[in-house]
This record gives structure tokens, C-alpha cells and sequence, in this order.
């Protein structure tokens, strides 16, 4: 990559007066709009609720150690179940991404800083605060209890008159509101911040990745905060979006719900792709192989995204045309991540593969995610799915897919040490 | 409860098949991947030598390869795909239906359309032929699923559902509530009564008999009373009585159910008796609130309820 010499002044020359670096207390970190603080901030933050999310699943295993055990009852495990998938899927898979999007975007196309850091900052604290508010819920009177997936009419009053869906409704409106500003400000900066000279053909996959996932956010999201908004009005104020009784429709949810939960997966799932590009290239000793089908799976991947959410919902019985049509566009994503699969043991062969510690979790990724990928072919074949929809094997699926890139990916990550 | 694969309906059998091609392809997929994952790791380890590998990055050709085979796979199994749904989940048309399936909160409703027959978590269907079963919820999403049947049917308020069966031998076929639906969402199972025509016509007519107004038994008798006038009524149905409520488990024949309480317990007298004391202790949250019974009561209930054959 020839990079032109970067125009953007660093901040010690711009401002001389300014005591940079000297002042390293909770409260600068507090205020930072930094995006290298804000990266680890945000990683913390992942941290933080990552680890509460593994004790609610301990607490889970532990219940399902032995048949009809009491060590807890049904109200407290189905609050656990819904906090356990809301929390890693919402406060530590999203935070994790933006953490090393954070951190790594604008180093590596040469920009100091975000487009909008102050932007950036208030996406990390409304993401962090919904968080909390999320968990505010188990002192309010009870935690929500109607899955992550807070199918109507089970979300309404009728059937969960506790506050905790009340409390899941506000703090994901609010991490949603970080979330698509933290999408706007990655596509300013990836769009206008590169370093002169550098086209989008010489973006690095991470940030392409990246990119595509920001607008991915930008469109999928409003779908779940409009979701949230009504269930917050059914709630509060009585009105019927999902009350079947008074002629709401208890699909609605369903559609509005997998409109943004299906992109989600490929949101959580683009970046770690990104960061897999850069190891296997850089612990191979070459450059990434398929450069240009690598991203173009990826843009593939992200326009599939929005056309195949109603996989999720071949039981509610649409007919076998809609049925259909969902079957064929949601096995159409098989190939673009095949793609990309054997475009990165294309980069293995013939190089000179050092096994470092990302190296190791990247070439263990290959067979897991294989195996995860293969397993959501299953959910495309219709007749299959209606077999395998709502058991375990949805659960194991979505655990291959999400252990293994996010988390792992994430490791990855840690582990080369942000070294370029 | 029997695996997905012992496939009880000609449906599931026809699944099962496809199944089959699934995991085949699938493995061969997988030990692919494996096995290129294996070779490459060993074959291009770093020797330590410091020469640069060759800085190839590009080749048209091993793209279409990799574009070409998931391809093929894809338009194969889209093809199988429709095929299969076609034979074994055709559109409903107006076919009579043998049975509607409302799910509730945390039971089944069954009501064999054309009959007065009503009947609750124990659905008796006869073997051989091909039946359609419609579904729809009173309450919250419930879900279908008895895994040797094959499909699941997920039961929406609002709406109808459907499935087609056709079993292949008689026996006890158990299923559970697959759609997460609440508290008791564990203690909704399934269990289906699969009989000869012969055997299923006899059930039909005797499900379809009033109870006896008047039981033999005075206990019974006294229990029916209490039944018919305290809040019990207000919510079942036993037909032939009084007791004409829609909300709860229609019990006119409750005692020749071997289980209670959606599969919770066995219909035994000293369960009833226990459900009776104190419902909120046997299964929390279910809709059937503890009213507080005198003992004699509770024992003139029981002995009506399980004498209702």
C-alpha cells in the first residue's frame, strides 16, 4: 500500500500546550474521546458483562446437571436463559466488534482519530448505561423472562407482569441507539477519513468488513428499535400492536424481530471474518488470497442478510412459495461463506505458516466454523428445519457460529496484541 | 421420549431420507475441510529457513472452483428441498381435518371436528391413513412437536396451522411443547394414543358419551355436587353435567387418562387428591388457582374425578 504522507497534523504539534499523556486518572478515562481508550473501554465493557453472562450459564448448567432438580425453580432459570442470550449477544458481542473497530479502523487507514469522537464516546457510555439498566431489572422486581428472542404475545403484560421486559425493552432501545451511532460514525471515517491515495481497493479486509457491517447496523436495527418502541407502548400505554385479543399480530414481532436478528448474526459475525483475512496473511507470509472475492463474499453475505429472515419462522406455517422462496436465498449464504473458507486455506497453502497463538485459534476456527456453518445449512432445507426448529440443535448451531467467530476472533485479536 | 429418527409416520420416514443426504453431504464437506486444514498446516509449516514463500494471490480459476461445488451442492438440496415439502406438507385445501390442536398455557386442547368429542394432552388418532391436523393457541406461541412424527407445528394465536400424519403402527407416541411459552413450558408434553381404525372408532363413540349424571358411588355422587357448584364448573367441562366452562382441561372423561397435568404425574387418586390441596406446590404457575378445600372435599372431588371413565 503506497500511502501518501498523512496531512492530518498529530495532536502534540496542533496544540503544543496541551499535557498530553501526563494525566492517566478513572476521570480522563472517563472523559476521553479517544478512540485508542474508547477500543478498550468498550473491550472492558465486553469483559465485564461477558463474565456475567457465564456465571447465569453456570447457574444453568447447574440446573440441568440432573434430571427434575430444585435447584432453582422455572421463574428464576427462564430470567436466566433470557439474561444469558441477551447479554452476549447485545453487551458483549457488539461491544467486543466496536472495540476492536474502535481501537484498529482508524489506524488502519491512516486517520488519527473517528469522524465524530465525541459520537463515539456517547455510543460507548448509551451502550454501557443500557447495560446496566438491563440488569437494574433483577432489583426492580425481576429480570425478563420471555427468551432474547421475547416472542409476543409471551413479552406482553398478561403473560410477564413483571418489569423486566420493561426494563429489556428500554436498555436495548438505548444500546441500540449507540450501536447504529457507533455505525454512522465507521462509515464517515472509513469513507472520508483514509489517508490520500488510499482507494477502497487497498482497504485492509478488516475495515471492508467493517463497512459492510456498519450499514448492515444502520438498516437492520431501526427494525428491533421499532419492535422495542411498540412492545414499550403495548406495555405501558395499552396500545395493541401485539395483542391479538384487541386485533394486534403476535407475527409481527416474529418478522420485525429476525428482520434485525438475522443480520445481526452476520454483524457480529463480518468483523471477526476481517480480523481471521488479516492473520492467516500475516502468519502465512502472504497476502491474502482472492483479495477481491474475499470482500465481494462479504458485500454478498450482507445484501443475503436482509432476504432470509423468515428461516427462523418456516414453522408458523407462511406456505411452502414463501417457505421456499426463504429456503433457497438462506442456502445462497452457504456460498459465499464457502468462499471464504477456502479462500483462506488458499492464503495457508504454499506459505510459510507460523503457528502463533492467533495462528492456532485461526486454523481451529476453519474446522469449527465449518461445522457451524454446515449445521445452519440444515435450517435452509425446510422440511429439515421443521424437524430441528426450537431444539437443541438451533442452540448448539448458534453456539459454533458465535463461539467460534466473535469469541474466537476476539482472542485472535488479543492475542497478536494489536502488534500492526 | 423416541429420537427424531425412528420415524413413526410415512411423513418422517420421507424426512428421514433427506435427512440421510444432509448429514452425508454435510460430512463429506466437513472431512474435506478437515483434511485440507491438516495437510496444509503440516505441509507449510515455517522451516525456519527465511525464504520468502511464493506471493501468489490470485487464480480465476480455483475461484470458480470454490464458487462452482457449494453451487451445485445448493441447487441439489433446493431441489430436494421442495420435492420433499411437497409430498409431505402439502397446502391444507379443504380437507376435513380429524382433530384442532388449541395449545394453552401449560396444556392441549382437542376437539375432533364433526363429533362433540372433546379431550385434553392425550390425542387418540388411528394408524394407516393420512390425516390432517390443524392447530391454532389461545394464549401465547406454543410449538407442536412429537419428534417421531417428523414435523413440528408451531401453534400461533390468530391463526391456523397445519400437518399431516400418517402413522404406521400403533403405540404411545410422546412430544413436548416446543415453542418456549412460559413458567410450565417443561411440563407440556404430548402423548398420542395411536389405535387400529377398529380400536380409534370404539374410543371416538365412548369420548363421545356424556358422564353418567348420577355416579353409583355416593362419594362420588357428593364430589359431582361440589363440582358442579363451587368454582370448578366455572372452568371445565363435563359434559353431561352442569359444568359447561371453556378455560380449563374439558375432564368428562378424565379417568381414563394415565397421566394428569399435561404429563406431570400419573392419574392416580392420591395425585388428584394433592393437585386438589394445593395446585400452586404441584405445578407453580399454572392458571388454576388453590382454593382452600375442606379434606372432605377433597376427597368427594377425587373419588368423582377419577370415576369419570
Amino acid at each position: 500500500m503506497a500511502a501518501q504522507p498523512v496531512l492530518v497534523p498529530e495532536p502534540a504539534e496542533a496544540l503544543p500546550d496541551l499535557d498530553l499523556g501526563g494525566d492517566q486518572g478513572l476521570l480522563q478515562w472517563i472523559s476521553s474521546v479517544d478512540h485508542k481508550q474508547i477500543g478498550i473501554m468498550y473491550l472492558w465493557v465486553a469483559l465485564l458483562f461477558m463474565l456475567i453472562g457465564g456465571v447465569e450459564v453456570l447457574l444453568m448448567r447447574v440446573q440441568l446437571a440432573v434430571p427434575k432438580n430444585t435447584f432453582m425453580g422455572p421463574e428464576i432459570y427462564n430470567q436466566l436463559f433470557t439474561m444469558h442470550g441477551t447479554t452476549m449477544i447485545f453487551f458483549v458481542a457488539m461491544p467486543a466488534i466496536f472495540g476492536f473497530a474502535t481501537y484498529l479502523v482508524p489506524l488502519m487507514i491512516g486517520a488519527n482519530e473517528m469522524a465524530f469522537p465525541r459520537l463515539n464516546a456517547l455510543s460507548l457510555w448509551v451502550t454501557f448505561f443500557g447495560g446496566l439498566l438491563l440488569y437494574f431489572s433483577f432489583l426492580a422486581g425481576g429480570a425478563p423472562d420471555a427468551g432474547w428472542f421475547n416472542y409476543a404475545p409471551l413479552n406482553q403484560y398478561n403473560y410477564s407482569f413483571r418489569p423486566g421486559i420493561d426494563y429489556y425493552c428500554a436498555g436495548l432501545l438505548l444500546a441500540g441507539i449507540g450501536t447504529v451511532s457507533a455505525a454512522c460514525n465507521f462509515v464517515v471515517t472509513i469513507l472520508r477519513y483514509r489517508v490520500p491515495g488510499m482507494g477502497l481497493k487497498q482497504l485492509p479486509v478488516f475495515v471492508w468488513m467493517m463497512l459492510i457491517d456498519s450499514f448492515l447496523i444502520i438498516f437492520s436495527f431501526p427494525a428491533l428499535n421499532a419492535a422495542l418502541a411498540m412492545l414499550l407502548l403495548d406495555r405501558q400505554l395499552h396500545a395493541h400492536f401485539f395483542d391479538v385479543h384487541a386485533g394486534g399480530s403476535a407475527l409481527l414481532w416474529q418478522h420485525l424481530f429476525w428482520l434485525f436478528g438475522h443480520p445481526e448474526v452476520y454483524i457480529v459475525i463480518l468483523p471477526s471474518f476481517g480480523i481471521l483475512s488479516e492473520v492467516f496473511a500475516v502468519f502465512s507470509r502472504k497476502p491474502i488470497f482472492g483479495y477481491s472475492f474475499i470482500v465481494g463474499s462479504g458485500i454478498a453475505i450482507g445484501l443475503l442478510a436482509f432476504g432470509v429472515w423468515i428461516h427462523h419462522m418456516l414453522a408458523v406455517g407462511l406456505g411452502n412459495v414463501v417457505n421456499g422462496f426463504f429456503s433457497a436465498s438462506s442456502m445462497l449464504i452457504g456460498i459465499p461463506t464457502g468462499i471464504k473458507i477456502f479462500n483462506w486455506l488458499a492464503t495457508m497453502h504454499g506459505g510459510s505458516l507460523r503457528f502463533s497463538t492467533a495462528m492456532k485459534f485461526a486454523v481451529a476456527f476453519l474446522v469449527e466454523f465449518t461445522i457451524g456453518g454446515l449445521s445452519g445449512i440444515a435450517f435452509a432445507i425446510v422440511p429439515i428445519d421443521l424437524q430441528l426448529t426450537d431444539t437443541y440443535f438451533v442452540v448448539a448451531h448458534i453456539h459454533y457460529v458465535f463461539i467460534g467467530a466473535p469469541c474466537l476472533g476476539c482472542w485472535r485479536a488479543c492475542s497478536t496484541g494489536f502488534r500492526r | 421420549m423416541r429420537s427424531i429418527f425412528s420415524a413413526a409416520t410415512q411423513e418422517a420416514a420421507r424426512l428421514n431420507r433427506l435427512d440421510t443426504y444432509f448429514i452425508v453431504a454435510a460430512l463429506a464437506v466437513l472431512l474435506l475441510v478437515t483434511y485440507l486444514v491438516v495437510y496444509t498446516s503440516l505441509k507449510f509449516r515455517d522451516k525456519g529457513n527465511g525464504i520468502e514463500p511464493k506471493q501468489e494471490s490470485t487464480n480465476l480459476r480455483l475461484e470458480m472452483l470454490m464458487i462452482g461445488g457449494p453451487t451445485v451442492l445448493v441447487v441439489g438440496f433446493f431441489f430436494l428441498t421442495i420435492t420433499t415439502t411437497s409430498a409431505i406438507l402439502p397446502p391444507a385445501g379443504t380437507t376435513t381435518p380429524v382433530v384442532l390442536i388449541t395449545g394453552h398455557q401449560w396444556w392441549w386442547e382437542f376437539r375432533y371436528p364433526g363429533t362433540n368429542v372433546q379431550t385434553a394432552n392425550e390425542v387418540h388418532l388411528p394408524v394407516g391413513q393420512r390425516l390432517l391436523v390443524l392447530g391454532t393457541s389461545a394464549d401465547v406461541v406454543h410449538d407442536w412437536w412429537v419428534p417421531s412424527f417428523g414435523l413440528k407445528m408451531d401453534l400461533i394465536p390468530g391463526l391456523r396451522n397445519h400437518v399431516w400424519v400418517t402413522i404406521k403402527k400403533p403405540g404411545i407416541y410422546e412430544g413436548a411443547c416446543s415453542e418456549f411459552c412460559g413458567q410450565q413450558h417443561a411440563w407440556m408434553r404430548i402423548r398420542v394414543v395411536a389405535q387400529t381404525p377398529a380400536d380409534y372408532a370404539r374410543w371416538l363413540q365412548a369420548a363421545a358419551r356424556p358422564a353418567v349424571a348420577a355416579p353409583s358411588d355416593s362419594l362420588a355422587r357428593v364430589g359431582g355436587a361440589l363440582f358442579a357448584h363451587y368454582a370448578c364448573s366455572s372452568c371445565h367441562q363435563v359434559r353431561g353435567t352442569l359444568a359447561a366452562g371453556q378455560q380449563g382441561p374439558d375432564l368428562t372423561h378424565f379417568g381414563s387418562r394415565s397421566t394428569m397435568l399435561a404429563g406431570l404425574l400419573p392419574n392416580t387418586p392420591q395425585n388428584v387428591t394433592r393437585w386438589l390441596t394445593d395446585p400452586q406446590a404441584v405445578k407453580p404457575g399454572a392458571h388454576m388457582p388453590r382454593f382452600i378445600f375442606g379434606r372432605d372435599s377433597i376427597q368427594a372431588l377425587t373419588a368423582y374425578l377419577t370415576q369419570l371413565k
